[in-house]
């Protein structure tokens, strides 16, 4: 548990602590902004200008403190960059040219993100269940993989959608389709977040089911749904906002559904069910608190964003539209969850059942309401 | 005495974490019931789903507008409650717990402390100087405490992160009250104290009594503006349970046009709509576009591209009756009613194109790789089966006749092409609930239906019949020449000829069908019904011909284009008796006027949410992230020092941070002096 010990660090040791890599790795964040900055001016409102130039100390500050994030954030942005320079804006190559077609094409990397995502699964129970390290360490790899293939997946998606045409080019974070890719890339990394942070690989078979059943979920809405057709932005989906609203959310949705599996290995190992193979009850529901905590936080600032929008869009903060109404049910629950704990000092298995039914409450939220109910988020609709 | 026990019982209710996570709950399960039920929908809406037992019963409940229901407002303003309560009770002792540094410990309650630990000291002077030192270092603000035994340094860090709760749950309340402010709560005291009463029915504004208007200083409102092309409104219409309230607004909006910009795949893509507006103090004027994500405000109001609707479109229309005769032009326009043949005409809808995607489904004979291989590539390819086409414009109707039946019509304007001939498409459904049934009206070779309609007509006219047989006997008897015809086998094809026709005239198709069924055995039935269309189709091709004589037109020569057209017309023919309409409305010409629903909106609370907002979010990270430390480090001249750790967070943090802490704490404080500065490379 040597990493567990390593004191959070100050921002000037930080600096100081910085290698080669991570000042090229800045100076490359300050070109790409800088270049779009140059090229793309008029595609951007001056918010998304403010958000795009924000997002330069925002990645350069995550990438310095988690140099695994950093090095796959390097590995999908020469991975996208490849495929734009293959495709030399022309959709039909896509068809022709073999590393187009079998890798770097948005639909095959995500085919790719969703293969690695079953392999990581198989490998983290492998490695939990035959004490193996290494394929625990294989779980690790391919998870890495598997959320860099489907970064590259998002952003050639976004590149493919200004193919089409510059009227329809956009954020691919506007449908069901995409943010699932987006929910299995942020989920990913929030788990390998906590791996890196607990030192534990042990949690990957549990965190990697709920994954697999999102990748799960995207094949079928892909194959029998033909969803992952790029479609054009409907009026009030034309907005600034979708930028930060909905990568908020799914931040939140990640976290949860994190929690709601630690909560799972918890109920398992209190049940004497591989016990010895996973890491103590403390820092499983350690994990958990922290899951739900930044989860919670980070789902106030994206309903919050969604009301902004929604005053925006459709001329009222709050007009408890079902899709709204749940995402206030979801609030609540954590909330209730999060007093529970930290107040009145609440542990143990009622805490974790309570987070594997707010999963179900956020899926309801997610996807339910979508399904089930109508409403004026009917564009995440099935 | 008493009183103060009630008060004090029902303060320590309030404020009782219990009580708030029970609120929490309720509100989430309330929350729940209008998002299952559709909320402000029609009152008649309601009693055709609930009937009339349980609908009175559940618009008493407020179910139809939960979210407004007193039931519900009194749940948040027991949060609201419940939360200040907390907030009040929480002040005094957590500001006091910030400010403190706890100098005053006892060495027995520091040993209590689940993270202590007590180690040796080498030199008492500088022990006292390397913990200052190290405290400064780690970032912790201290006080320190002489005491007998020696010096008691209390330190803490992070306790401003106590802020947070004051912040999160501030927030929430002042949320909640702004909120409040945007609700329907000022409308309702509105109704009930300055006696104004919504409205029903359809009235011209105008003539909407003043206790159904609301004052232009009304500061609390959200209400739609109707304004079509080239027209101006300067009233907002309130939907208030099953009625209307009208709000006048400060400014007159005249609408100069709405844009629908389109995607290529027909998806809209832009609405936008042209205003001037002019205030009605100033007479000043602005010219501004107001888009979707893109609202105006002025004068306090602020106004949304909320949705669109026709404005009134003029349409020309060319009035086919059924019952045979000459076609009638009329005019009409969207949103009118006229009388027409003893029915009352509607014209509800026109749009001046409908793009569709008339692809047929790919065959499912793929193998499973090639399917596979088609979700490979780029997302810019259609593996849908996409095929976009413009059909033009079309109208809907409904038709009412004197019971106050309707039947809705849907008719397009232009010829749709179906297996190399054009007809044109004639829906009509009977209820909402059904899909349109299209009849399929064949045009000619001038692309026009007044062939078919001038071919029906004979064909369907009973004084037409006998002269029609006779000349499909003619007909038949010169193409079978050779068999010699005797004057008894015409008698008999005329015979024939004519019961053919009068059985098709009575149901088309359906009653040839039932005499087939009723007076053929069942072997030669396909033969004999391929026989009866035979015989049709010749006399249809008279009754053409017939029509042309009629309109001084030269006959046609049989080709194969009109052999098909003729076979059209007989199945049109058939399929007309089961349009229920006394007339075909044709849409010859049409002016669209297209009209912008904006919203106008008064939303005083708007700045407190999003202030509340803010303060919430400050308020849950402060909570979540900032870590409250307290460190004391009692140094005793005995040679000895206690190191205790407390947090107001149970965290394996905090396992971590003492671990740490001890650590640097026990090297700093159990070196000599003297040695330090040796070893200090």
């Amino acid at each position: 548990m040597t990493e567990l010990t390593r004191a959070p660090t100050a921002p000037a040791e930080l600096l100081r602590r910085l290698g080669l890599i991570d000042w090229l790795y800045a100076l490359a964040l300050v070109a790409g902004a800088g270049y779009a900055l140059m090229h793309f001016c008029g595609f951007m409102d001056a918010y998304e200008k403010s958000f795009l130039v924000l997002a330069v100390p925002l990645f350069s500050w995550l990438g310095w403190r988690w140099s695994g994030l950093r090095n796959m954030l390097i590995a999908a942005a020469i991975a996208a960059f490849a495929s734009i320079t293959l495709y030399a804006q022309d959709l039909g190559r896509a068809e022709k040219v073999f590393l187009l077609k079998y890798f770097l094409s948005s639909q095959t990397a995500i085919m790719w993100m969703s293969a690695l995502v079953f392999f990581a699964t198989g490998a983290y129970w492998l490695g939990v269940v035959a004490r193996a390290q290494f394929a625990s360490r294989l779980g690790s790899a391919l998870t890495w993989s598997a959320a860099g293939a489907g970064l590259t997946g998002l952003l050639v998606r976004w590149y493919e959608s200004y193919l089409i045409s510059p009227d329809v080019g956009h954020i691919p974070v506007a449908n069901l389709y995409e943010v699932f890719v987006l929910f299995t890339v942020l989920t990913a990394l929030i788990y390998l977040s906590y791996e890196r942070r607990y030192a534990t690989r042990q949690l990957g078979p549990f965190v990697l089911l709920v994954i697999s059943a999102a990748v799960g979920f995207l094949l079928w809405y892909s194959f029998t749904r033909n969803a992952q057709d790029i479609q054009p932005l409907i009026p009030a989906l034309q907005s600034y906002w979708m930028k930060i609203h909905v990568p908020a959310n799914f931040i939140g949705y990640g976290a949860f559904a994190v929690a709601a599996m630690v909560a799972v290995a918890w109920l398992c190992a209190e049940r004497g069910i591989l016990k010895a193979h996973i890491p103590p009850l403390e820092v499983l529901d350690d994990v958990m608190y922290r899951a739900i905590g930044i989860g919670f936080a980070f789902f106030t600032v994206a309903t919050i964003l969604g009301a902004l929008w929604a005053a925006e869009a459709w001329g009222t903060y709050w007009q408890w539209d079902p899709k709204e109404t749940w995402a206030l049910i979801v609030w609540l629950n954590y909330a209730a969850w999060l007093h529970m704990r930290l107040t009145k000092g609440l542990r143990g298995a009622v805490l974790a059942w309570w987070a594997l039914i707010g999963l179900v409450v956020t899926s309801f939220a997610f996807l339910g309401v979508n399904m089930v109910l109508s409403g004026l988020h009917s564009y995440g609709s099935l | 005495m008493k009183k103060t026990s009630v008060s004090r019982a029902l303060f320590e209710l309030l404020s009782s974490m219990r009580f708030a996570i029970s609120l929490l709950t309720l509100l989430a399960i309330a929350s729940i019931i209008g998002t299952v039920l559709k909320q402000n929908d029609a009152y008649n809406a309601y009693l055709n789903q609930f009937g009339p037992f349980w609908f009175p019963i559940f618009e008493k409940l407020g179910l139809y507008a939960v979210y407004n229901a007193g039931w519900f407002l009194t749940i948040l303003a027991f949060l609201v409650v419940s939360t200040s309560v907390c907030i009040v009770r929480q002040i005094h002792p957590m500001t006091k717990e910030m400010r403190a540094f706890k100098e005053h410990a006892r060495e027995t309650s520091l040993r209590l402390f689940k993270h202590h630990a007590e180690f040796e000291i080498g030199d008492y002077a500088s022990a006292e100087q390397s913990t200052r030192a190290y405290l400064q270092q780690i970032g912790f603000s201290s006080r320190e405490n002489p005491r007998e035994d020696g010096l008691l340094i209390a330190a803490k860090r992070g306790a401003w992160g106590r802020w947070g709760y004051f912040l999160a749950h501030g927030g929430l309340v002042v949320i909640c009250l702004g909120g409040l402010l945007d609700g329907n709560l000022p409308l309702k005291l509105q109704m009930a104290l300055g006696g104004k009463k919504p409205t029903q029915g359809n009235q011209l504004i105008a003539d909407i009594p003043a206790a159904s208007r609301l004052s232009e200083d009304n500061w609390s409102y959200r209400g739609n503006v109707f304004i079509p092309e080239g027209r101006s409104s300067d009233t907002a219409i309130l939907n208030v349970a099953d009625g209307i309230l009208l709000q006048p607004l400060p400014f007159t909006i005249s609408l100069q046009k709405f844009h629908i910009d389109h995607y290529e795949t027909g998806q809209p893509k832009r609405f936008a709509s042209d205003i001037i507006l002019t205030d009605k103090k100033t007479g000043q004027s602005l010219t501004r576009t107001i888009e979707v994500n893109k609202p105006f405000e002025y004068a306090g109001v602020t106004l949304y591209q909320a949705s669109f609707d026709d404005g009134g479109s003029k349409l020309s229309l060319r009035a086919w009756p059924l019952a045979g005769g000459a076609p009638e032009d009329i005019e009409g326009a969207i949103g009118e009613q006229r009388p027409l043949k003893g029915y009352t005409v509607e014209y509800t809808a026109f749009r001046p194109f409908n793009v569709e995607n008339i692809a047929e489904p790919p065959a499912d004979s793929q193998s499973a790789l090639t399917q596979f291989e088609a979700h490979l590539g780029s997302a810019a390819k259609r593996t849908e089966h996409k095929d976009f086409r413009n059909l033009g414009p079309s109208l809907t109707y409904k038709l009412r006749d004197s019971a106050g039946q309707a039947r809705e019509f849907l008719n397009y304007m232009l010829p749709m092409e179906q297996d190399g001939r054009w007809f044109l498409m004639a829906g009509m459904r009977e209820s909402q609930a059904e899909g349109f049934r299209f009849m399929r009206i064949p045009v000619d070779d001038a692309g026009r239906v007044d062939s078919f309609f001038a071919i029906r007509t004979i064909l369907l006219d009973p004084k037409q019949h006998e002269r029609l047989a006779q000349r499909f006997a003619k007909a038949v008897a010169q193409v079978d020449q050779a068999a010699n015809p005797s004057a008894d086998m015409q008698a008999k094809l005329k015979e024939t000829g004519l019961r053919t026709l009068q059985l098709f005239s009575l149901r088309g198709f359906e009653s040839l069908g039932a005499f087939i069924d009723k007076s053929i055995p069942e072997k030669e039935r396909e033969q004999v019904a391929g026989n009866f269309i035979q015989i049709l189709k010749s006399i249809v091709w008279q009754a053409w011909m017939v029509a042309r004589e009629e309109q001084k037109l030269p006959a046609l020569e049989p080709t194969p284009q009109h052999n098909a057209f003729i076979g059209d017309v007989l199945n049109s023919v058939s399929d007309s008796f089961h349009y229920a309409a006394p007339v075909y409305l044709q849409l010859s010409q049409f002016e669209e006027i297209q009209a912008s629903v904006l919203q106008a909106t008064r939303s005083p609370g708007k700045k407190w949410v999003y202030l509340g907002s803010l303060l919430l979010v400050l308020g849950v990270f402060a909570m979540l992230y900032v870590r409250e430390r307290r460190i004391f480090v009692l140094i005793k001249r005995d040679g000895k020092a206690l190191f205790a750790l407390s947090s107001n967070r149970v965290s394996l943090d905090v396992e971590r941070e003492f671990a740490q802490h001890r650590d640097a704490l026990r090297q700093a404080l159990n070196t000599p002096a003297a040695d330090s500065m040796k070893t200090a490379p």
